[in-house]
């Protein structure tokens, strides 16, 4: 036991750089134990670009993908359903796809590469259910509309270019995945052309 | 010789751990307001279904398969193969129903005679985050089953996260752990559901109890019964024995020991309760669809959403908050503040009196249509949107925070009756 006089100078700092330390050390721990909780690396395979057949798909006619576990819709659109695209502008939210819902490609009209086909992920921007196709009732939603896209669980309505009409709990327009035509009848979703 | 034996037992104990002066501190010696109603049941039976709950709990992660391929078919099996299985899991999802039953009951009876007054905040702050981490529990354990109102309820309430600017979708990826609920997302929940978050509400449970004793109980009077020492006359101190550590400093009123008088009092609520559990388990174990509801009769589905989608009752009136507001990030802060104004409870209400046998006219019409908006609001929760549902909706949500506001305004100056120098009863 040393007799010398207490330094509390020294002891303050001590404590003061042991605790500095102490919880530097404690932040890097929780590293592991936050990060656990991201995807998994199977998690992000699993998540790779799916192609989708167009050959036989009907006019009017959905079919569902299945990409990262959420459905992506692919829907021939009609002459009449394109024409009606164009009358909706005053009832929508983001009628010009200003929001960055979708890529570079989609932002034109009809939010799609071609006109006649229309690709979306076929979840509800406000709370991620799937929003039913009504492609001749949606009337019963929107006055004067034939065609669209309306969510079961919150009432919010969706044209058929996936655009949000207003008064409705969705705030955004439904994501347009990054896809491309690899030919004339097969589209690979999930991945811009050239990325591939 | 027995009895010695037994005493020398005792004695043995007490010198190496504070047994006989726990049981007199908290039980035996612990004085309890003798005019405790109907209303004070409700605290014991809660604790009675976090037993039903740990236990029943346990024994289904006996049989129980949490991953995103076994887990349907797990309860399947539980219900038709395991021996007595159906009732376990009938005692647990009834039980969860059971605990809000119980849990908003001692909420109320906490709200009408102000026992989140001064000097009991952090008894209420504590019994707000139980509350909280109750929901938390209740909402993993929905997952579980891995039907279709688990899925897609789940999509739902983490899809919330999005709505926070910035962060949102990292957010939800990182809760999830997967682009979509997937099975790393069943495997987490329960994680927490059966560990982590058992053990908070188990230590929350405990400091809500701690903050209790030290105060000691509120009553219908909302009159404290420790008098200033050497206040109170022989007749009102009665003829009972309390612990030095209330007795010492304080002379303590018309007061009885938590032990037997309130023992005794609350087996009689268990048994009126355990009957009504029962017939719950046996007769009606879906509730009616508002326990378990249909579409977790069937697997989950990544790829279809039932065509209506409600939480379970106990969430509705939150719910019902959230849709009232037509757009997502400010119904989300709505949804939010609906339970976080809760936890300023004690400080929004400035009057001294704490029950409602004693306050103004306006603060029991106050409590009276803050109840009702609730009510309301939870009925709507569990109904599909229409126009008119989500205009009542939004009355009833005005009506709710309302209560809050008008509560601070008028309670600084409210025009109370006079208060009783004694316990009514």
């Amino acid at each position: 036991m040393s007799n010398a006089p207490v330094n509390s100078g020294r002891r303050k700092f001590l404590t003061l750089t042991t605790g500095v330390v102490g919880g530097i050390g404690a932040a890097a721990v929780a590293v592991p134990f936050v990060k656990s909780w991201s995807p998994s690396e199977k998690a992000k395979a699993a998540g790779a670009p799916v192609s989708v057949d167009i050959s036989k798909i009907q006019p009017g006619q959905l079919i569902r993908v299945e990409w990262r576990g959420k459905p992506v819709w692919v829907v021939s659109r009609t002459p009449t359903v394109i024409e009606e695209l164009a009358t909706l502008d005053s009832k929508l939210r983001d009628p010009e796809s200003k929001e960055p819902q979708q890529p570079e490609y989609a932002k034109n009209a009809g939010r799609s590469l071609k006109p006649d086909l229309f690709l979306a992920v076929g979840i509800c921007t406000h709370l991620g259910c799937s929003p039913t196709y009504l492609p001749d009732s949606f009337n019963e939603q929107v006055e004067g509309v034939e065609s669209g896209f309306f969510c079961p669980c919150h009432g919010s309505k969706f044209d058929m270019a996936g655009r949000v009409f207003q008064n409705v709990p969705a705030p955004l327009n439904l994501v347009i995945p990054p896809h491309y035509y690899v030919d004339e009848t097969n589209i690979l979703i999930g991945v811009d052309k050239g990325d591939a | 010789m027995l009895k010695k034996l037994v005493m020398d037992g005792i004695d043995w104990i007490d010198t190496r751990i504070p047994m006989t002066e726990t049981w007199n501190k908290h039980l035996a010696q612990y004085p309890t307001p003798v005019n405790f109603n109907f209303w004070y049941f409700f605290g014991s039976l809660a604790m009675l279904v976090l037993v039903n709950q740990l236990l029943t709990g346990i024994w289904l992660t006996m049989h129980y398969n949490p991953s995103a391929e076994g887990a349907f078919a797990s309860i399947e099996y539980i219900m038709r193969d395991v021996p007595y299985g159906w009732l376990l899991r009938y005692m647990h999802s009834t039980g969860a129903s059971a605990f809000f039953v119980v849990i908003y009951l001692h909420m109320f009876r906490g709200l009408i005679y102000g026992s989140y007054q001064k000097p009991r905040e952090l008894i209420w702050i504590f019994g707000m985050l139980i509350f909280l981490v109750l929901m938390a529990e209740a909402f993993m354990g929905y997952l579980l089953p891995w039907g279709q109102m688990s899925f897609w309820g789940a999509q739902v309430i983490i899809s919330l996260f999005g709505a926070i600017p910035v962060i949102g979708d990292d957010l939800t990826l990182w809760i999830r752990g997967d682009y979509v609920i997937s099975g790393a997302t069943l495997n987490r929940f329960f994680a927490l559901h059966v560990v982590a978050l058992p053990l908070a509400l188990v230590a929350l449970v405990f400091l809500h109890i701690v903050a209790l004793h030290e105060v000691g109980s509120n009553n219908p009077d909302g009159v404290e019964i420790k008098q200033k020492k050497g206040s109170a006359s022989e007749e009102a101190k009665g003829k009972f024995t309390f612990h030095k550590q209330y007795s010492g400093k304080k002379d303590i009123i018309d007061a009885i020991p938590f032990h037997p008088y309130f023992t005794v009092k609350d087996i009689m609520g268990v048994s009126a309760f355990l009957i009504c559990f029962a017939a719950v388990i046996f007769f009606i174990p879906e509730g009616g669809g508002f326990f378990l509801e249909p579409p977790n009769f069937e697997a989950a589905n990544g790829l279809k959403t039932p065509a209506h989608i409600a939480p379970v009752w106990y969430y509705t009136p939150y719910y019902a908050i959230l849709r009232a507001i037509p757009d997502k990030l400010i119904g989300v802060v709505f949804f939010g503040g609906s339970i976080a104004i809760l936890f300023l409870l004690p400080w929004l209400d400035r009057c001294k009196v704490k029950s409602i046998r004693y306050r103004s006219w306006i603060h029991k019409l106050n409590i009276t249509q803050f109840i009702i908006c609730f009510i309301v609001l939870g009925v709507l929760g569990a109904l599909p949107a229409t126009p008119l549902y989500t205009l009542i909706a939004q009355i009833a949500s005005v009506g709710y925070f309302g209560f809050f506001i008008a509560l601070f305004l008028y309670s600084k100056n409210e025009k109370t009756k006079p208060l009783p120098t004694r316990l009514t009863h």
